[in-house]
């Protein structure tokens, strides 16, 4: 009886034991998305475990609702609160819906960041950005200037005249234009994010300018339809196309050459940022204040702004020797 | 019992026979309930946890409200599919009352007013012009939703005043929040309503038949009417309650409510067709859909399970009673 009995207690004293070091050691990071099953997402998920097999102690929770809607969001913070996660890095659906039920997660001890899709002030500690309007704006001249080692005429395709981003980026853009002497930027015009009218747009800047060396296209859209326009004219190799578009879109145009790289954010190096971010500022290693600098791993240090938002990094350049692997993820 | 076995008189059997699936029913609803706590208690650690809990109580609520006028509306025969969209528009009423600068009280008077516009308008419709509930309620439920979405675009009302959280985030008493304060004391409301006061009655003989019930006496288009009022202000309640909960309004809040509300009837073993049903079994589907999720949630399940084990659930609802009675 004893023997048993000092048996049980030794078993239940060294279980007891082995959860709280397990519990000391892992830190709980939860990944929530907008939706499952979203590649996007699927690839930011795998930048979070990266990140979590390089810290070690790190648990990666994925997760997120069914459909894109902030009352599944609340549904999956409340349970997220409920197993006492340690921090909560998302990708919101609605940035003030979702902030009474974080600010109830940080009210519980919880850290609670935003990345790609941010919350409300006073529902997260700091929100990462994928980018920032300077840097896209320099990336974009970058890769056109990247390829014309001689300099020579480029042109931008646009959203709408009245699109807020790309109307900012281009004004970015225009800015840093001194630094690559040589390129000349001959025009601006607007496809309107629509498909025929950006072709249109495309060929008309083919024949308007015939010694035109890039067309840069900061809208997924107008990429797509001006190197669609570039092949169809026979002008591979002559005009290179480049801008803001996504992998499985432009996997043919890069294949064809008609786009040499292009650029958007890159979903792994996101999700390994929040997850970075999200664990150095539970280890209080870091704090989430205006001007600090919170360590990101390989990708470096986000400096927080006086909203406590931070920007990640350049865009990321999409070429013939990543496309493959990009082209199936988003 | 004896009677069923005979099988002398005709109507005895119907009656006894329908009393006992009801009760049957209510009873595996119960046995899952009790099944669904015990194996998420089980499962994980947090379950048992009285926060935990009032926090998961938040999954069901507001659909539960309106939950219960929907389990009459089916019973009487119609249904109303714009219960989601009448959210979004007193939501929205609500947000731009707020804009205005009105207090609490005033959103909540425009809140409840707006709802009982929107179900007046279904009840005008169904039981004034005679048309199918199920045509009239996907019309509107474009409609309302779609006038939130011109009055906010991509915008949203944020900035309630002070005291109007209290609705979706207060409590009353320890762990009990308002909502599931109101859910319970509405659970009682509609309970004494379907089944112990001649409205009650009366929605029974519609939904068994609407013919024979206008010919004993019921007034059919005036009751049909009420039903859709009661919708319209359930969901006028549920709104302000979200609304709360979210601080803000957007014009996709409560998105896909609506089936989730039918869901929630149904699987409570109200008659899709009409005629039976009982409130006590859709408050029992209410906890075990909001036990349910919570528990998966606890798991981090992928939120696509939920919808595989509420489908089979569903179908499970609606084969069982058949494959009694067939047997």
């Amino acid at each position: 009886m004893s023997i048993w009995r000092k048996a049980l207690t030794t078993a239940a004293l060294a279980s007891v034991l082995m959860a709280t070091t397990a519990a000391a050691e892992n830190v709980k990071i939860a990944l929530v998305v907008k939706a499952l099953g979203i590649g996007f997402f699927e690839a930011a998920a795998k930048g979070a475990e990266e990140a979590a097999a390089e810290l070690g102690d790190v648990e990666i929770i994925y997760t997120g609702p069914t459909s894109t809607t902030a009352e599944g969001q609340i549904e999956v913070i409340n349970a997220l609160i409920a197993q006492g996660v340690d921090a909560i890095a998302i990708s919101a659906n609605d940035p003030d819906a979702v902030a009474p039920a974080l600010k109830k997660a940080m009210d519980r001890g919880i850290t609670v960041i935003s990345w790609d899709s941010g919350v409300a002030a006073e529902g997260r500690q700091m929100h990462l950005n994928p980018s920032s309007s300077a840097l896209i704006g320099n990336t974009i001249i970058k890769l056109a200037a990247d390829h014309m080692p001689e300099g020579g005429d480029v042109a931008i395709l646009s959203a709408t005249s009245t699109s807020t981003n790309q109307n900012i980026w281009i004004e970015e853009a225009t800015k840093v234009l001194p630094n690559y002497p040589g390129i000349n930027l001959v025009a601006t015009v607007y496809g309107d994010d629509l498909a025929d009218k950006s072709y249109r747009e495309a060929q008309g800047l083919m024949s308007t300018y015939p010694n035109l060396k890039a067309i840069i296209a900061p809208t997924t859209v107008g990429i797509l339809a001006a190197s669609q326009a570039v092949t169809d004219a026979g002008k591979i190799g002559q005009i290179n196309v480049t801008g803001l578009g996504l992998p499985s879109e432009m996997a043919g145009a890069v294949d064809s050459g008609a786009t040499i790289s292009f650029a958007i954010w890159n979903p792994i190096d996101l999700g390994y940022a929040a997850t970075m971010i999200a664990y150095n500022l539970n280890k209080g290693t870091a704090k989430a204040e205006p001007g600090a600098s919170i360590p990101m791993g390989r990708i470096g240090a986000a400096t927080l702004d006086d909203n406590n938002e931070a920007a990640m990094s350049d865009p990321f350049t999409y070429d013939k020797s990543n496309i493959e692997q990009f082209k199936s993820i988003f | 019992m004896t009677g069923i076995a005979t099988g002398r008189t005709i109507p005895d059997r119907l009656q006894s026979r329908t009393y006992r699936a009801l009760r049957s029913w209510e009873t595996i609803l119960l046995v899952v309930a009790v099944g669904v706590f015990v194996i998420n208690s089980f499962a994980s650690p947090h379950f048992l946890n009285a926060w935990n809990l009032s926090d998961a109580t938040f999954n069901f609520t507001e659909k539960a409200m309106i939950a219960f006028a929907m389990a009459m509306l089916i019973i009487a025969g119609e249904i109303d599919l714009s219960v989601a969209s009448i959210i979004a528009l007193v939501s929205t009423a609500m947000g731009l009352a707020m804009q205005a600068g009105a207090g609490v009280p005033v959103l909540i008077c425009v809140g409840l007013f707006t709802g009982l516009v929107c179900g007046a308008l279904n009840g005008a419709l169904v039981a004034g012009m005679g048309l199918p509930s199920i045509v009239v309620t996907i019309g509107t439920m474009s409609l309302f939703r779609g006038i939130s979405y011109i009055v906010l675009g991509d915008q949203a009302f944020t900035g309630y005043p002070d005291g109007f959280d209290f609705f979706g985030q207060g409590y009353v008493w320890w762990v009990f929040s308002f909502e599931l304060v109101l859910f319970a004391v509405l659970a009682v409301v509609f309970w004494l309503l379907l089944h112990r006061t001649n409205f009650g009655r009366a929605v029974y003989a519609i939904g068994n038949n609407a013919t024979a019930a206008q010919f004993s006496g019921i007034r059919v288009a005036r009751v049909r009417f009420i039903l859709f009022l009661l919708t319209g202000l359930m969901s006028a309640i549920a709104a302000i309650c979200l609304t709360s909960r979210l601080g803000s309004t957007r014009p996709s809040i409560a998105t896909g409510f609506e089936l989730e509300v039918v869901t929630m009837v149904v699987l409570g073993g109200v008659n899709i067709l009409g005629g039976s049903g009982s409130i006590p079994g859709v408050v029992l589907a209410a906890l075990i859909m909001g036990m349910v999720t919570f528990g998966f949630g606890l798991l981090n399940v992928p939120g696509i399970v939920m919808s595989i084990f509420l489908g089979l659930l569903l179908i499970g609802v609606i084969a069982v009673p058949r494959l009694l009675r067939g047997k």
